[in-house]
């Protein structure tokens, strides 16, 4: 497949992998650092006989995405923080209705209208709800632009199989940089996952189809969230992803994602070299969360410690995996600031007080 | 002898009860919507979009597939649903509030766009779901919850109006004022709404109809009389009226 691999953009690569993964329609709306992602869908959807549409703003946006995954068609939008922000409630509204569909958030720094650089400030967000309600995303956090191509397929799957929206989130280092890549054949568009037996496709001779995220009843609407927690409990038994990286021996962890996992794997080689036995997890799924993964690790190592392009919020959850067995010191950079491998080095060795 | 059935249940509606207050005028609306939709034969490929606001469980009333959008959004969602299936009928219902206040971006930018979908918009210048406050389409002077000494243009500005402000736009290929304060209006409004759904089925652009109604509960008038002031004080702020007719010039 070596002549599959060329080099592509962070941002290009993953609109592509969406259109070789079936997406045929995308609804977005300009912002940095993700906008040539939009640009490309305007390219080369027309050429696949998709839908591009520009909407008026991302509230517009996430709504256009609603209704067309009320048809059961495959639809994305990809945006950054203050674009995910305006389309919280959508996405929320999408949850209660059981809507699948695929959000890209290429992750700049925050809070409000920040900046444009790479951030992992958006964790809890993403996370932990956003908008109203009890409601989950399924999330994954790539650390390489191959690892984001690879992300879309799957993302549209999970959401396909489980019905609850996917998200992948990225940075603006992974939408912003140049990889090689290996792209994935085109889906036979045939072979998508059929939605008929609920979506919004007009009656035509059948009974009619409703598609909500609403019941005045307090009793039924707590069967409906019943059924979303029943969902959520499935895809946390058996979507968990995670990555273990020189753990086998390892004294001390460090738990990261995205870029900076990717970084911190020259840390540790760095460490390595000093006689360091450091290992890293690298939650791939931020939601389902990894807590089995951190628990094993917090039986045998030192320290945890959680290192983000964050003030600290993925350590929240890295604690609640580890339960008090052993410390969860953190390290982080925010403003858009992406911590170098020596420095996560230093602050390494201050917690191991050498 | 066999019998000839001359008045029916709409097929587009379905046999769930109105939910909506005496002397609402949402049963009329919905019953000629639905009337359209049948004589037209479009009944069985229609997606519908309900608004936040009274007629919030419109969905459940009109026998077609349908869903409800976040409040404001229902053009977006309309868009959503009419790109992915452009060969089915699409319709938005949506109130004052809904339509010419939080949704009002939406609103324009699918009327400019030319989305090939059709909005029925009920103009009753009051928020009814949440109990009378003002609207957008609120009149100079008229009293609600949220604006107890009446109205004033000088502090929260005038009533919009919608097909006005729309009738430039180079997208929209239908664009009507009606009422139903009498069987004349209401016949007229059948014949604008079949208009805005052959707009539709052409492929000719956006299509909106505005139904100028009452809220007797919320403006505090028996039903007979909500008529009686709406006739003398709705249509004067809201003239009836054709603004766009693009299937007439179609033809």
């Amino acid at each position: 497949m070596a002549n599959n691999r060329i080099m592509m953009k962070g941002t290009e690569a993953m609109g592509e992998a969406a259109i070789r993964a079936g997406c045929r329609l995308y609804f977005g709306y300009p912002i940095t650092p993700q906008s040539e992602l939009p640009e490309y869908m305007s390219r080369r959807l027309p050429e696949m006989k998709g839908t591009f549409l520009q909407a008026e703003s991302e509230v517009a946006a996430v709504n256009m995405i609603y209704g067309a995954a009320c048809t059961g068609t495959r639809v994305m939008t990809s945006t950054s923080s203050p674009g995910f922000s305006l389309m919280m409630e959508g996405v929320s509204y999408m949850a209660g209705a059981k809507l699948p569909a695929v959000f890209i958030n290429v992750v700049r720094g925050g809070p409000g209208l920040g900046d444009i650089q790479p951030a992992q400030s958006d964790y809890f967000q993403a996370t932990k709800g956003g908008g109203h309600g009890d409601y989950h995303l399924i999330t994954l956090a790539p650390s390489t632009i191959q690892e984001a191509v690879d992300h879309i397929a799957l993302s549209f799957d999970l959401t396909d199989k489980y019905r609850v929206p996917a998200l992948i989130i990225a940075d603006g280092m992974l939408g912003q940089m140049m990889e090689p890549v290996t792209l994935p054949e085109y889906r036979d568009m045939n072979s998508l996952p059929n939605h008929d037996n609920w979506a919004l496709l007009g009656k035509n001779g059948r009974d009619k189809h409703m598609v909500t995220s609403f019941d005045i009843d307090p009793v039924k609407l707590e069967e409906m969230n019943n059924d979303y927690q029943n969902i959520y409990r499935q895809i946390t038994e058996n979507e968990v992803q995670v990555e273990e990286y020189m753990m086998e021996d390892a004294d001390y962890a460090f738990v990261a994602y995205g870029t900076m996992a990717r970084i911190i794997k020259t840390t540790i080689n760095m460490a390595r070299e000093e006689g360091i036995k450091v290992g890293l997890i690298r939650p791939i799924t931020l939601w389902p969360f990894p807590y089995a993964a951190i628990k094993k690790a917090a039986d045998k190592c030192k320290f945890l410690m959680s290192v983000e392009m964050s003030a600290g919020q993925m350590v929240e959850d890295v604690r609640l995996g580890v339960n008090g067995k052993c410390p969860t010191p953190f390290y982080g950079r925010t403003g858009g600031i992406v911590p170098t491998p020596t420095e996560v080095l230093s602050a390494l060795k201050k917690e191991m007080g050498v | 002898m066999a019998e000839k059935i001359i008045m029916q249940r709409p097929n587009a509606l379905t046999d769930k009860e109105f939910t909506y207050c005496p002397g609402c005028l949402h049963g009329v609306a919905h019953r000629l919507v639905a009337e359209v939709l049948d004589e037209l034969e479009m009944t069985d490929n229609t997606i519908m979009v309900a608004p936040v606001g009274c007629s919030v469980f419109a969905y459940e009333f009109f026998n077609v597939d349908g869903t409800v959008a976040p409040h404001g959004r229902a053009t977006a969602v309309a868009t959503g649903i009419k790109r992915a299936l452009p060969d089915r009928t699409v319709f938005t219902y949506q109130g004052d509030g809904d339509l010419a206040a939080i949704g009002t971006a939406e609103t324009i930018h699918s009327a400019n766009r030319g989305e090939k979908f059709t909005t029925i918009f009920i103009n009753n210048a009051i928020y009814g779901m949440t109990g009378g406050q003002m609207a957008p389409t609120t009149l100079e002077g008229m009293k609600t919850t949220t604006s107890p000494y009446g109205r004033d243009v000088a502090d929260v500005g005038y009533p919009v109006h919608v097909c006005e402000m729309l009738q430039n736009l180079k997208g929209v290929a239908y664009l009507e004022r009606v009422a139903l304060y009498s069987p004349q209006h209401i016949r007229k409004a059948k014949a604008a709404l079949k208009k805005a759904f052959t707009a539709q089925k052409m492929g000719l652009g956006y299509s909106l109809v505005e139904i100028v109604s009452t809220c007797p509960i919320n403006w505090g008038l028996a039903p007979t009389e909500a008529i009686e002031w709406g006739k003398e004080h709705m249509l004067k702020e809201f003239p009836l009226g054709l603004f766009i007719d693009k299937v007439g010039d179609a033809k």
